[in-house]
């Protein structure tokens, strides 16, 4: 299982700024190790985030985000106490969903 | 009655002094004792690793003499720039200018004598000159550890390195290239002939960077 | 053409050509970068995974690092980074963390200290003390550099430090000093702040443990001393050796005072 994501979800207003980093090697497929050979790719394909349950983002990432990767987004809408909830999927078909709630 | 009380007093008291003197003394190192255990503190904590041995730690009178925190005194100084001068070998055939086009290339590669490098041979070394100098002026990516080499043949009145007007800035540059502690014991500058790090082929190429009238930097 | 826009035209073209020196402009860009670096430090997540280390029993005894005295106690680890390296009556030695840590998870944990100190950095538990480091420092965040000096070897360790820093050694006669022992210069672009001195706060000494974006890499103190002596082509240096303790020792007592920003962010 991979290491947990840090999410902090601050609200100002009418909005909630999110922020998170994620733990993952995000390795492009070009690399080559010392023997010459290429180092597969293992990078997050997708990204989404729920706010209470509700779908407000979606992404596809590629190679060319790097080693452990911070998003930032804002919500709007977001109140004190709702629940943040973030999700990564990559290209092994490895996921990882991690909570923050926002304050 | 009294002034025996007193003298016995007075050399308890110096007894106890003098023991305290010399305990303090025995209990405090020296100057030259930091230096001794310093030495034996850096030979004891490096191994050897790749091309980079500890025989790398053994000093010259140069290296040894430049490594305080105050600089060495003048006789010192003036003894270590005269073993460097006398130490400079001079290009065969007196041709002193290579390709200013190399010496880029050169002066901009930085790479070379560390543990992770596989050889030691100068052709796999830069000569890291962009590390230190402004030399060219489209070059934004350069130190200030030393001068600015910007213009340095044309400030220096070079129209032409085979002139014999030119011969001792031609002179002056290939010595500082390979032994630069030959005019400043303590400089920061390696020694890039005399330790070997490049060859009379790369110091040329570095020179007509420097020297030659068409080369970028004078321009 | 309207006469106002030919102007307006004219005006930004104008703007254009005369535009600042290059050199301002690639040091203005570089400080951009790094103040958009600064949010979502990726050392936070080695910070979480230090203190998962610090509390979880681990190794031969399967025993917690929760009794690990840093030097202000066992277990007492707000305020500890900022007074290493110290004296250590139990060991009779100068340490700093890292030699610290391997002394803990010897006696406490029953790990092999000299095993790991052979071992390369990020690899098994080399890994554990840079995760422990990034945490231990971030305990500390924002206090003032505050090194004891109290004790002889505490005294000794910084004379030796200072000899350490000035000696020039190696193919290319480098020696600390030659990159730190002035203010105002720099490698490149890289600005190199005087250690013979206090460089201010979050610089140089206040800025180790960090996380190196180019590299992806939490760099522990050992970790960054290690590759200076690569870049001065010098011999490998023991992992937590004397020499790695006394220069920590001289560059944070010159840094008294400092605020420590540990752990931060490199390029």
């Amino acid at each position: 299982m991979a290491d947990p994501m840090r999410i902090r979800a601050q609200v100002a207003g009418d909005k909630a700024t999110v922020r998170v980093l994620m733990s993952h090697e995000m390795e492009t497929g070009l690399r080559k190790d010392a023997a010459g050979k290429a180092i597969p790719a293992w990078y997050i394909q997708e990204v989404s985030a729920k706010l209470n349950g509700k779908s407000v983002l979606t992404a596809e990432w590629g190679a060319s985000v790097s080693k452990n990767p911070f998003l930032q987004f804002s919500v709007r809408g977001a109140k004190l106490g709702d629940k943040v909830a973030v999700t990564w999927k990559d290209n092994k078909g490895d996921t990882r969903t991690d909570e923050a709630t926002v304050s | 009655m009294q002034r025996k009380h007193t003298l016995f007093a007075l050399a308890a008291l110096a007894a106890v002094a003098t023991t305290g003197l010399v305990t303090g003394c025995a209990s405090r190192p020296t100057p030259a004792d930091l230096d001794a255990q310093a030495l034996a503190m850096i030979k004891a904590s490096f191994r050897d690793q790749g091309i980079a041995k500890v025989d790398r730690l053994n000093q010259d009178l140069g290296q040894a003499a430049c490594s305080a925190d105050k600089p060495p005194s003048d006789d010192v100084a003036l003894r270590v720039e005269a073993e460097a001068l006398a130490s400079i070998r001079w290009p065969a055939g007196g041709q002193y200018i290579g390709d200013w086009r190399e010496g880029e290339k050169l002066a901009q590669n930085g790479r070379g004598m560390t543990w992770t490098d596989s050889s030691a041979a100068p052709s796999a070394n830069g000569a890291q000159c962009y590390n230190c100098h402004q030399i060219g002026k489209q070059e934004i990516s350069f130190g200030t550890i030393g001068p600015s080499l910007y213009n340095y043949g044309k400030m220096r009145g070079v129209k032409d390195v085979a002139d014999p007007d030119s011969a001792p800035i031609v002179q002056y540059t290939w010595g500082k290239l390979w032994n630069s502690k030959a005019y400043a014991a303590c400089s920061n500058m390696p020694r890039f002939g005399h330790a070997r790090l490049l060859d009379e082929q790369q110091l040329r190429h570095l020179m007509a960077l420097l020297l030659d009238p068409k080369s970028p930097v004078n321009q | 053409m309207k006469p106002f826009s030919w102007i307006v035209t004219a005006l930004a073209l104008a703007v254009s050509v005369g535009a600042p020196a290059q050199q301002k402009s690639a040091a203005d860009g570089i400080a951009e970068y790094r103040r958009m670096l600064e949010d979502g430090n990726p050392a936070e997540l080695f910070e979480a995974k230090g203190e998962d280390l610090w509390k979880t029993a681990r190794g031969p005894k399967k025993a917690t690092l929760q009794r690990c005295d840093l030097g202000l106690g066992p277990g007492v680890v707000k305020g500890a980074w900022v007074q290493m390296p110290r004296w250590f009556a139990d060991t009779q030695r100068v340490q700093d963390l890292e030699s610290r840590l391997l002394t803990c998870m010897e006696t406490l944990q029953g790990f092999d200290a000299a095993e790991i100190a052979k071992t390369g950095f990020d690899k098994g538990e080399q890994a554990t003390l840079a995760a422990l480091a990034a945490w231990i420092s971030a305990e500390s965040r924002g206090q003032k550099l505050a090194l004891p000096q109290a004790h002889a070897e505490e005294k000794r360790f910084f004379e030796l430090g200072k000899r350490a820093f000035f000696f020039r050694g190696g193919p290319m006669d480098f020696s600390c000093a030659s990159c730190h022992g002035e203010a105002g210069k720099r490698i490149r672009l890289q600005d190199l702040p005087d250690l013979t001195k206090n460089p201010g706060d979050g610089i140089g000494f206040a800025a180790w443990p960090a996380y190196r974006v180019s590299s992806g890499e939490m760099w522990s103190m050992q970790r960054r001393l290690n590759d200076c002596y690569r870049q001065q082509r010098f011999p490998y240096p023991g992992f937590a050796s004397d020499v790695t303790i006394a220069l920590g020792v001289y560059m944070g007592v010159n840094a008294q005072g400092a605020k420590s920003i540990a752990p931060a962010l490199k390029r």
